[in-house]
């Protein structure tokens, strides 16, 4: 406990290990609350949703705070729909024919124009559909009407897709139409108070007609969305477990395995010593890369068997030198003589007396192979040995990269998740280097 | 890559003799080294099999593609349409009997993996599945020699450039020890946990994306110039972002590095005393702290390099440049087997020939190698 706190008290010493450890906390918090407030089905089944748990929001849209830079605001996603109580909708059942009018007001502020509109309908009925008519309402009190149909139990009404409203607005595409001027005809959406009108008919006694409006708009959440509508942030909380598990995993398991060979090899010597040492050579040589790849397209790319393979091709890594060197010098010292006098045997030398004597040596190792492997579960990921499943930040980046984000501008769906990893890596490396400035004492005076 | 302190690969050494001449030393060092090589690769090569044969999984893709190239050759051939279905499916599974006898799977693994050792070694890759080379060749080799020197040269010259550039950035700062200079690179030396490629995003989308000064990826402009002066200058403006995506990975942790063991031996006794002698400070900092460093700073360099061999796939990926590791990659997407196997196989070779001239030049800069003395260092 005291060894404990000596050793905060040194690395308080150091302002970039503070701040790693800061930032390392605040990513273990962050991935406590992900795993509680989104849970792994969850999560799944939404990541590999489809349109119906994303219909209402864009494609590629930014995210909400590059509002915060700009001074003309690019709009919002929103929607509205009747049968939540948004809006108001009447009824008027006479004569066998129930009259539903339903009004969606809404405010549009921004000079931009939304991606697209569309409108949801759902209606109840046994034998005849629901007609509706639909209007929208300009901040001028112009009307432009938009179409009339018949609406089955389900049915999208798409402004964009309506050619004919497009050649009633001057050959302007609808979504865009509709909120500009078309008197000057000026690539600018008019700000003010609109309100969708639908006037309905049902032929029956409980036949009734709801709307949703959904205008999407060129921004949607804190993280965006990308190209088949997904909200990026799932992907982006659920890559900090998986990130931190793979990397800690992966670390621990190395320096561990690794440590415990070197131990036996040194203790042992001879011939023991001597193949370890043929088998870090043999491990040099061996494409570390190329062997995952390999692995990944012949026989399985989940995360476990990679974590396998990957701890696997790093046991007899350069660490095991380093290890070797120490265990050389321990292995004279008089305390392993002394248990070696009382008797103690080989294995209980080596656990006990030898390995617990490197430990301290073992931490920085240990810290600073955490984001080679955080970055090596991304790397897989964006070659695409990631796993099927999961979403990660490695994914957000493959699939950025992959669908022409950087060509056509979306930034923010590559750099998000670069930016995690990178404060992600930064931090267990800062922590590392301090530490290894501490427990190494020839780099602490230099 | 804190492997700072690591022991560099020192075989055994024989024992002493006054007569042999410093050259005959290293020529001997050398030929241990390149014997102990050739089985290093040999037996890496073979593990390499192993892990490709998985299991006998490859051998049933394999069995499967014989069995349908089969099928569908006796069901398109009009002189087989008058035979019975029992007389057909005979002539089917004889002529996959006789298939996997030409290819050898009807041997045990253990006897192939030795035919396929062999060929590994004769470089004897076989055809690729989907891949061809630019002039049409199918041969894997014929792929892999095509590619090979545009990786060469990416990582040849940027490694090249980066390992004497911060060797004489590092002498050079451990003169103004203390200064804001050297505690940015201090500061900044955690940037190597973050690989070459992940700096290659962010590159790409400064200069090619957002400020479209330098290209997104590939080795030379489309199409490519006719001159050769214009061909060189495309190619620089291509190496441009790989080479820096790489220097950001490396530069402050390398400088760090070697900085740390120039403050090391400078304070050394012999050094003091060199200084007091009344040297050149160009003196003292070639001879008495350049001299004995090189060792441990090649050791270090060396596995930085063989650190970046091994993430060639992905870095040649993010570039798009033509080499070895994006064929690799492509091969994957396409599930070309030998072009897999071929590239891991050259991969192994690269990495060997690496460790061999690094030990090469290791061994003409340690004294100890050319005065045969035991010591070691730790």
């Amino acid at each position: 406990m005291n060894a404990l706190r000596k050793f905060f008290a040194e690395i308080s010493q150091y302002p970039s290990a503070v701040v790693g450890l800061i930032l390392i906390l605040g990513l273990v918090a962050f991935s406590i609350y992900t795993v509680v407030t989104l849970p792994y089905e969850e999560a799944i089944s939404l990541w590999r949703g489809d349109e119906n748990v994303w219909y209402k929001t864009p494609k590629t849209a930014q995210p909400k705070w590059i509002n915060w830079f700009r001074q003309d605001d690019v709009p919002e996603t929103f929607w509205l729909n009747t049968a939540e109580g948004q809006g108001t909708k009447t009824e008027e059942f006479s004569n066998g024919t129930n009259k539903i009018f339903i009004s969606l007001p809404f405010e549009y502020n921004s000079p931009y124009f939304p991606q697209e509109v569309t409108i949801y309908f759902t209606s109840q009925f046994t034998d005849k559909e629901p007609f509706v008519d639909v209007k929208v309402i300009t901040p001028t009190g112009e009307e432009i009407r938009i179409d009339s149909f018949a609406v089955g139990h389900k049915h999208t009404y798409r402004f964009s897709q309506d050619q004919k409203l497009q050649r009633r607005l001057k050959g302007n595409r609808p979504e865009q139409g509709i909120f500009m001027d078309l008197e000057t005809e000026q690539l600018q959406a008019v700000p003010g108070t609109y309100e969708l009108q639908i006037e309905g008919v049902a032929f029956e006694e409980n036949s009734t007609v709801d709307a949703e409006l959904v205008v999407y708009g060129e921004v949607y959440g804190w993280a965006g969305t990308d190209h088949r509508r997904r909200d990026i942030t799932i992907a982006l909380m659920w890559g900090a477990p998986v990130a931190l598990a793979f990397g800690l995993l992966a670390a621990l398991g190395t320096t561990v395995t690794t440590m415990i060979i070197a131990a036996a090899g040194t203790w042992y010597g001879g011939w023991v010593d001597e193949v370890i040492q043929r088998i870090t050579e043999v491990n040099l040589i061996l494409p570390f890369l190329s062997i995952l790849i390999m692995i990944g397209t012949f026989y399985s790319k989940s995360l476990s068997v990679m974590l396998v393979a990957v701890i696997a091709l790093s046991i007899f890594g350069g660490g095991i030198k380093i290890f070797r060197a120490n265990f050389l010098q321990i292995k004279e010292s008089p305390y392993v003589e002394a248990a070696r006098a009382y008797g103690a045997s080989d294995i209980r030398i080596i656990m006990r007396y030898l390995v617990p004597r490197i430990i301290p040596l073992l931490l920085p190792q240990l810290v600073i192979l955490v984001p080679t492997y955080v970055f090596l579960e991304a790397s897989l990921t964006i070659i695409g040995l990631g796993d099927p499943v999961l979403p990660t930040w490695g994914k957000l980046i493959r699939e950025g990269i992959g669908n022409g984000a950087l060509l056509q501008g979306q930034f923010y769906w590559v750099l998000q998740p670069a930016v995690i990893l990178l404060i992600t890596g930064l931090s267990f490396a800062m922590v590392g280097f301090s530490m290894d400035r501490i427990i190494n004492p020839k780099l602490r005076s230099v | 890559m804190a492997e700072s302190t690591l022991e560099s690969p020192l075989p055994v050494v024989t024992p002493k003799k006054e007569h042999d001449s410093a050259l005959l030393r290293v020529a001997k060092y050398m030929a241990v080294r390149l014997v102990t090589m050739v089985f290093t690769v040999i037996l890496g090569l073979y593990l390499t099999i192993l892990i490709a044969n998985m299991g006998g999984y490859v051998d049933q893709i394999r069995r499967g593609e014989i069995r349908d190239f089969v099928q569908q050759q006796v069901r398109n051939d009009p002189g087989m349409k008058n035979l019975s279905a029992t007389q057909r499916s005979k002539i089917i599974e004889d002529r996959i009997v006789n298939a996997e006898k030409r290819l050898g799977l009807d041997r045990p693994f253990a006897i192939r993996s030795f035919a396929f050792l062999r060929n590994a070694v004769t470089l004897n890759l076989g055809f690729a599945e989907f891949i061809t080379a630019d002039n049409g060749s199918r041969m894997v080799k014929n792929i892999v020699l095509e590619r090979l020197p545009s990786t060469l040269m990416l990582f040849g010259m940027t490694n090249i450039l980066l390992f004497f550039g911060t060797l004489f950035a590092a002498l050079s700062l451990s003169r103004s020890y203390g200064s804001w200079l050297d505690r940015l690179i201090i500061a900044l030396s955690p940037m190597s946990a973050a690989p070459g490629w992940f700096y290659g995003i962010f590159l790409i989308v400064i200069f090619a994306a957002y400020l479209h000064v330098l290209p997104f990826g590939g080795m030379v402009d489309v199409p490519p110039p006719d001159n050769r002066v214009d061909y060189a200058l495309s190619m620089l403006k291509h190496l441009t972002l790989p080479a820096l995506a790489l220097a950001l990975n490396q530069v402050a942790f390398a400088i760090y590095n070697n900085r740390t063991f120039f403050l090391i031996y400078s304070s050394e006794d012999y050094v003091e005393m060199a200084k007091a002698k009344g040297l050149t400070s160009r003196d003292v900092e070639r001879k008495y702290i350049l001299r004995p460093t090189l060792p441990t700073n090649i050791t270090n360099f060396a596995f930085l390099l063989i650190g970046i061999w091994g993430g060639a796939p992905i870095f040649e990926g993010v570039f798009n440049w033509p080499g070895l590791g994006r064929t690799q990659l492509v091969a994957a997407g396409l599930f070309d087997t030998p072009v897999i196997v071929g590239t891991t196989v050259i991969f192994a070779y690269l990495l060997a020939i690496t460790v061999f001239l690094l030990d090469f030049v290791y061994a003409l800069v340690d004294p100890r190698v050319k005065i045969g003395s035991e010591s070691r260092s730790s």
